[in-house]
């Protein structure tokens, strides 16, 4: 049995829709950004620096020339990651306006180490040269998009947070802009005594920049045929931010032990462990969803992983400050979208699935696909130019090809299909393509969706640890140090089926790091409330969408 | 008319919120929010404005430069305009300080009605609004819970330990309302977005005639004399049920005196 | 030290709170008085002096009948001035909140609230109060004279210590402002039991109940104990239970003197709700229910054995 087997209750044309509010009440902007991480707001920023020189253009796009949607409590309330980033378009963007040394980073990479774990040892092995930090600096995404939102509406951006975009407004074969969620209706949908409706909010541009498992992307690939040779497969990551005693010197990361390595357990991933600063530490685990084992959880890999005596020692006397989830596209240059863009349309970032897995590594090239995407931008609104005209957006598209973006996917596109067969096979196929700079093998091998994979019962859970409250942790205990506190009866934001089989009740309940699936009688009960919106149920078998704007996690620190 | 309304920014209740072990004031770096019941208090004047039709709204609040960035939800939500005192000689100042300051800003704006949240969710104190009502020398009516106003005058229902009182008052007058009295409304999208172009002052304490020895650690009457760890709550006694454990129960709680 | 207690009284009784601070006072040492306002309360002033007050200052006077804070800042000030008190204490309340943070702006004085002890150290009255959602205790002083404390709920006994109170009337002025607020109605809410903020004792349900008829006998102890009845997330979602009775981060914050947790694990969500409670009883057939971790008196059984025997118990201990 496969979660493909009850796929979720949703249809993409739900979420198309042509505007509807009269024209007085319709809010109308320049360029809309849907979504405040790094590639919308890197979006922003260029879209101010042209703009200040081209005062007639911003003119004539209206009071709010730029506007960026944020569905969480703030920019930054949302975004997670390690982060190791690679500066360099971050230097691009601010050229001459901000040094990275001005940026909020934890320092610079000077060392670093791979091991390969066992139960009780770490073999330390030669870092893969796909793999090599030295130069990059440490952040924490949170807290850099929270400056990059700043520096945006210094830029004269105007920022909306709280604000889900919900629909996607097309009219005329062309992306018109975005419908926002609507707020205070009740577990049952219906309208509570502070009910407010969602807007139209129309834009000559729209840039969606979702991140990952993003709502209207997806929708979008749906509406305009978008969707590339393979289908997008995700990795789930849960991460905790730990207070330590004693400072972490070098950037680690690991494989093997807790995951298994056996080709039929398709456990790819591995855990990382970074310094932030001289008194933080952060460190999470990332196993590809594709994995079969219903009892496999990646919140207890990570609990189970402090246990081993390197990440012990590390840990002890501190004090675990942050906690958070989410996916990472992983499918890397095999799974990006045929096509980038449509009639009025750009997509940026992770939602893109611009992520190179074998390095870790997406902040810089949705940086760079959001400057990208203003340039496109900023050139088909001059005169003489229509945004809309197929077309128009299509120097988007060419840019990313002709940038380092591309060359980087395409040098490791076929990394991550290699490890499914299994770490040893996989290590070896890998090191082949790294040696080659991807021209071994040739062509390109293809992946299948993470819910098409056979479910079985391979007993994952029984080596997970007890919370014990100090180092290892329960469920809920992290979704509380999210920040998460959603409102109890909003309506449920999950697409899932709801009568399914055990195996697939209790897979959704392991899976899913903030404790929302209960396996119950007939099937599974789903608390939508404890859900920090991390996407993983969208790759096995449901659909998450947005719920009312400012619910979810506030993190600061991830 | 004019209503007022009294704000406080308030580290956000998710971020976890640590006291400065040097200052021993609260650490208040963290993200900032609206104080929640301090919605409740501008819903209410919006709701009053929608009942007589018009008066200007205006949200008053003594905090740090960043607290500009919360108060806006008051005007998205549709307040008119904000006033911030922003001083750092007002840093640290407890009750007396606070409500001196923040007396003279509302003398200073003269308004038909001054609202408060009940409590601020930092410091539960729920004693801020009578200090300044005090200052202002009006009649103050705390934890309302159903408002009317009619004629020149408010009445305000509010609970109390015995049932439920009805109080009026003439106009000038203070209130302190509970976060029972309304749901607060989401601002739209245009007014988060008109929130921006609405008048936002800051004034510092000689704006306002406060001297620097009147505010801040120098012009409170309280200190912080030490931080330490709470009592602990001492080792649960656990015990498995063979059918005594009724009576056991009982025990314990007529020997904590619970019963 | 001179310390003056304010006594707030109901339907003919000193209330039990205030008696507290006031026998709290005496073992503080120093001089120690009372005062009473109102109407008609002077014969009841005198039973101050069972709990220590060495003389009560009563106010008798029609304008005093409601409990409004305003009038009774004004007749303070008057006392306050006249008898030379260093200290002013007060056991919180609804009207007692009002009237010692105007008093605070009255005379300038520093007020401390939300404080559960009170000691003595080098001859200085400190005031001790938890802060941060109780992760945090502080020590807190006064910076000047008269110093003003409003003292948490329920804090402290009221303990005889036997004696005899001089009662003395006095007179204020009281202001213009202070008497614009009247009192139209007042309405005593019967025996339906206390709301879950206010209540004293707490009985909460959750999943281990099994179903929403497992709350008959959740109500059944709530009422035998005198108390409220409260729920989880869990089972208001599930529709149990309304959600004006949900406990936790997204329900409501209580400190009762007694919580009674029943087939509730205690996950964190719950326990920020309720932590404060001075006294927390979990019955739960699950022995590694986080809730037996905080909890003062943890039973691990089966709720629908206990909790019936449980009330009977209670109900005969209470006919007694």
């Amino acid at each position: 049995m496969k979660p493909a087997d009850f796929p979720a209750p949703f249809d993409w044309r739900e979420f198309v829709a042509a505007p509807s509010d009269p024209e007085d009440e319709r809010i109308e902007v320049g360029v809309l950004i849907v979504g405040g991480g790094p590639a919308g707001l890197a979006c922003a920023i260029r879209l101010g620096q042209l703009l200040e020189d081209a005062p007639e253009l911003a003119a004539r796009l209206g009071d709010v020339p730029v506007a960026v949607l944020e569905k969480g409590k703030q920019p930054g309330s949302h975004l997670l990651s390690g982060a190791v980033v690679n500066p360099r378009s971050l230097r691009t963007l601010f050229k001459g306006r901000v040094r990275t040394s001005e940026m909020p980073f934890y320092g610079r990479v000077e060392h670093e180490s791979v091991y390969f774990l066992t139960r009780r040892r770490a073999h330390r092995i030669p870092a893969p040269p796909t793999m090599r930090n030295h130069g990059n600096l440490v952040a924490s995404l949170s807290q850099l998009g929270r400056w990059l939102a700043e520096q945006a509406e210094a830029g004269g951006a105007t920022i909306l947070p709280e604000t889900a975009a919900a629909k996607l407004l097309v009219s005329d074969a062309r992306v018109r802009g975005v419908r926002t969620g609507d707020k205070g209706r009740g577990r049952n949908g219906e309208e509570l005594a502070n009910f407010e409706p969602g807007s139209d909010v129309l834009a000559r541009v729209t840039v969606l920049a979702e991140g990952t498992q993003g709502h209207l992307t997806g929708v979008a690939l749906d509406r305009f045929g978008l969707h590339g040779e393979s289908p997008q497969v995700w990795a789930l990551g849960v991460k905790e931010v730990w207070r330590v005693q004693k400072p972490l010197d070098r950037v680690i990361h690991t494989l093997g032990w807790p995951l298994r390595a056996g080709a039929k357990y398709r456990e790819f991933g591995g855990s990382f462990v970074y310094p932030m600063g001289d008194d933080l530490v952060t460190l999470g685990m990332v196993v590809g969803l594709d994995y079969r084992d219903i009892e496999l959880s990646v919140h207890d890999l990570l609990q189970e992983l402090k246990t081993h005596p390197l990440l012990r020692k590390l840990l002890e006397g501190g004090e675990r400050v942050a906690w958070g989830a989410k996916t990472i596209p992983e499918g890397g240059f095999l799974s990006l979208p045929r096509r980038l863009h449509a009639p009025g349309l750009m997509i940026c970032g992770d939602g893109g699935g611009l992520v190179n897995v074998p390095a870790l590594k997406g902040i810089h090239y949705a940086v760079e696909s959001g400057r990208l995407a203003a340039e496109a931008a900023f050139a088909a609104l001059q005169p003489g130019e229509t945004p809309w005209r197929p077309g128009a957006l299509a120097r988007y598209d060419e840019s990313l090809r002709e940038s380092f973006v591309w060359e980087d996917l395409r040098r490791v596109r076929n990394m991550r299909p290699a490890f499914g067969l299994g770490l040893v096979l996989g290590g070896a196929l890998a090191g082949a393509m790294t040696a080659t700079r991807g021209a071994f093998p040739p062509g390109s091998s293809s992946l299948e969706p993470d819910a098409d994979h056979e479910l079985i019962s391979a007993g994952g859970a029984a080596s997970y640890p007890a919370a014990d409250g100090e180092l290892t942790f329960d469920k809920l205990s992290s979704v509380f140090l999210s920040g998460n506190k959603t409102r109890d009866d909003a309506p449920n934001h999950i697409r899932v089926r709801t009568d399914v089989p055990p195996e697939l009740a209790r897979l959704w309940e392991h899976m899913c790091p903030a404790q929302v699936y209960e396996a119950i009688e007939g099937g599974v009960e789903v608390t939508a409330s404890n859900c920090v919106q991390c996407g993983a149920i969208t790759a096995k078998g449901g659909r998450l969408t947005p719920p009312e704007g400012g619910s979810g996690p506030e993190y600061t620190l991830t | 008319m004019k209503i007022a309304v009294c704000v406080k920014c308030v580290p956000d209740s998710s971020v976890h919120t640590r006291i400065d072990p040097e200052t021993k004031r609260l650490d208040r770096s963290g993200e900032a929010a609206l104080n929640p019941f301090d919605v409740n208090a501008v819903e209410e004047a919006l709701r009053l404005r929608e009942t007589a039709g018009e008066a200007e709204v205006v949200v008053i609040s003594l905090g740090p430069e960043r607290a500009l960035e919360p108060m806006r939800k008051a005007l998205a939500m549709g307040a008119d305009r904000l006033v911030l005192v922003a001083d750092d000689a007002a840093a640290g100042s407890d009750l007396v300080a606070t409500s001196r300051i923040l007396a003279a800003a509302l003398e200073r704006e003269s308004p038909d009605l001054v609202l408060f949240g009940q409590q601020a969710s930092d410091s539960d104190g729920a004693v801020l609004q009578a200090a300044v009502a005090d200052r202002l020398q009006r009649p103050l009516i705390s934890q309302v819970a159903e408002l009317t106003h009619e004629d020149g005058k408010v009445r305000g229902k509010r609970q109390t330990e015995y049932g439920y009182d009805v109080i009026e008052a003439p106009l000038p007058a203070a209130l302190a309302v509970s976060d029972a009295i309304n749901e607060p409304r989401y601002p739209s999208l245009k007014g988060i977005m008109g929130a921006k172009s609405k008048p936002q002052e800051t004034l510092s304490l000689g704006d306002l005639g406060v001297a620097a020895n009147e505010a801040g650690e120098a012009g409170s009457r309280t200190s912080v004399l030490a931080l330490g760890e709470p009592p602990a709550r001492g080792d649960t006694v656990k015990i498995e049920d063979d059918g005594s454990a009724p009576q056991k129960i009982l025990e314990f709680l007529l020997e904590k005196k619970a019963l | 030290m001179k310390t003056l207690v304010f006594l707030e009284h109901h339907e003919g009784a000193l209330q039990k709170d205030s008696l507290g601070v006031l026998s709290k006072a005496a073992s503080l040492g120093g001089e120690v008085e009372a005062v009473v306002l109102g109407q008609g309360v002077e014969e009841l002033a005198a039973g101050a002096g069972k709990f220590g007050a060495k003389r009560v200052h009563v106010m008798d006077d029609v304008l005093l009948a409601a409990p409004l804070p305003q009038p009774r800042v004004d007749a303070l000030e008057t006392l306050v001035g006249e008898g030379g008190f260093d200290i002013v204490l007060f056991a919180a309340s609804v009207l007692s909140a009002d009237v010692a943070a105007g008093l605070a702006a009255r005379l300038d004085a520093g007020l401390n609230y939300d404080l559960t002890d009170l000691v003595v150290e080098d001859g200085q009255l400190v005031g001790k109060r938890p802060a941060l959602g109780d992760s945090v205790y502080v020590d807190a002083g006064w910076t000047s004279e008269p110093r003003l404390a409003l003292v948490r709920s329920g804090t402290f006994e009221p303990a005889e210590s036997g004696g005899n109170a001089e009662v003395v009337t006095f007179e204020s002025r009281l202001q213009d402002f202070s008497l614009a607020a009247t009192m139209v109605e007042q309405a005593h809410e019967e025996a339906e039991g206390p709301s879950i903020e206010d209540a004293d004792v707490i009985v909460a349900g959750g999943r281990g109940l099994g179903g929403p008829e497992g709350f008959a006998q959740v109500e059944e102890l709530a009422k035998a104990l005198g108390g409220a009845v409260a729920a989880t997330r869990a089972v208001v979602d599930a529709g149990w239970y309304p959600y004006s009775a949900q406990v936790g981060q997204t329900g409501k914050t209580v400190s009762p003197k007694l919580y009674v947790a029943v087939g509730i694990s205690g996950a964190i969500q719950h326990k920020v709700g309720m932590q404060s409670s001075a006294l927390i009883i979990a019955i739960n057939k699950d022995p590694n229910a986080p809730i037996f971790e905080y909890a003062d008196l943890g039973v691990v059984g089966d709720l629908n054995e206990i909790v019936p025997k449980l009330t009977e118990l209670v109900r005969q201990r209470k006919a007694a």
